[in-house]
């Protein structure tokens, strides 16, 4: 009874009308919470392995996303020696073929992976998990697939 | 109690000692969110203003108010001693036991917030329903599992192996690390961290023959994976157990016995 002191105005009338002892206001439950009925273990070690990765990926990915912003950016008179000409260049060593196929591999998945647990962290509902992880994974399969059929396929003589 | 005022000016003394008790007295404000789903569905703010003194704790300021404000005032207290971890609350935005924090220490001069701990469905003002924050300690089979026939005496066991998990057996189930958590609040599928630092408790118990099902519950999609290590729950234990330091000991645990 007290409460009603504080709330003031004409909105306590319309509560004690609507609540009281038989009929409590319906509590707020938190998402997703834990029961008696909550499945046990997934089994498997992907969450493990995810984990892991992430870590790795980052490490590697420490070494190649900054090499290549020293090469791209830095040496060699910086961005504006960057054109078709050079890139066409570079492309033709098997080393930058696979240097940029990692980067583009790692990076995606590292991505992919953080951006699928930032979901799981943070979407309530098992409906809104399902179609943003869906998204996620369309839009990370075709970068990696479209990036690696140009590095594999690119012709320097498309002019 | 009757010596020291003797000793003095007889009818001075108790006048005197009253006088003191009375300037030493301050002026407190607790901010109190207040719900009672019998009255309204929405939950307020509620303002108490009381006199006391600044070294007792916050539970004795709600304990003031129950008995001599308002008698709806609803929170769970037991032992009062920081024992029975039942009186944890979010004060002043972090979560504490009432009953180890004193008002001295949290600035008594501001309005001090007092909140039902987060992620858990609040029943009444400061009362949560521990239910899930319970089904995930339970989950991690928080008990001895050995096998072969029962020693006659008392299990044996080093101090180095008893010292390996001594951390984690000073938990109290307050459930102020798992209401810290931001995946928690998020999720109430993992098992946050109170869960886990009672899984580590007999994990790295040398006495202890389940570790490897312990590991294999807490590899669950939402187990020790899903920790963040933002230290919110580290911050939180009113213990002092490093929390986020046991979850990751698990990790370790989970990664060198796979590989």
């Amino acid at each position: 009874m007290s409460t009603t002191e504080t709330t003031g105005t004409s909105e306590p009338t319309d509560d004690v009308a609507l609540f009281d002892v038989d009929h409590p206001a319906p509590v707020i439950e938190p998402p997703r919470a834990r029961t008696a009925k909550t499945p046990k273990s997934t089994r498997g070690n992907f969450e493990m392995y995810g984990w892991l990765f992430m870590r790795l990926s980052g490490i590697v990915l420490v070494v190649l996303v900054l090499g290549h912003l020293l090469i791209q950016l830095v040496l060699d008179g910086g961005v504006s020696k960057v054109g078709f000409a050079f890139v066409a260049g570079r492309w033709a060593s098997p080393f930058w073929q696979v240097w940029d196929l990692a980067m583009l591999w790692l990076a995606m998945l590292h991505g992919a992976n953080g951006l699928r647990t930032v979901i799981n962290d943070y979407a309530e509902r098992d409906n809104t998990r399902f179609w943003l992880k869906w998204l996620l994974y369309a839009a990370t399969v075709f970068t990696v697939l479209l990036g690696t059929l140009v590095i594999f396929t690119f012709d320097p003589n498309i002019r | 109690m009757s010596t020291a005022t003797l000793d003095k000016n007889d009818a001075a003394g108790p006048v005197d000692s009253a006088e003191n008790s009375a300037t030493h007295l301050i002026t407190v404000t607790l901010r109190i969110r207040r719900f009672n789903p019998e009255v309204s569905a929405d939950s307020d703010w509620q303002d108490f203003t009381l006199e006391i003194d600044p070294k007792e704790r916050v539970l004795d300021a709600l304990h003031k108010i129950k008995w001599e404000q308002d008698g709806t005032l609803t929170f769970r207290r037991s032992c009062a001693h920081g024992i029975c971890g039942s009186d944890a609350m979010r004060i002043n935005g972090r979560n504490r036991l009432a009953c180890k924090t004193l008002l001295k220490d949290i600035g008594p001069d501001k309005p001090i917030t007092v909140e039902p701990i987060k992620g858990l469905t609040v029943l009444k003002d400061l009362v949560v329903d521990m239910e899930p924050f319970f089904q995930a300690y339970r989950d991690v089979m928080p008990f001895l599992v050995t096998s072969g026939n029962e020693p006659t005496r008392e299990r044996y066991q080093s101090p180095e192996d008893r010292e390996r998990f001594d951390d984690t057996t000073k938990c109290i189930l307050c459930a102020a690390c798992t209401s810290s958590c931001p995946v928690f609040w998020n999720d109430g599928q993992y098992f946050g961290p109170a869960a886990i630092v009672n899984a580590h408790r007999f994990i790295f118990d040398s006495r202890d023959e389940a570790g490897e099902q312990r590991l294999e519950i807490l590899n669950d999609r939402d187990g020790v994976w899903r920790c963040r290590t933002t230290f919110n729950c580290t911050d939180a234990c009113p213990r002092g157990i490093e929390v986020t330091k046991a979850i990751q000991e698990v990790k370790r645990a989970l990664i060198t016995r796979r590989f």
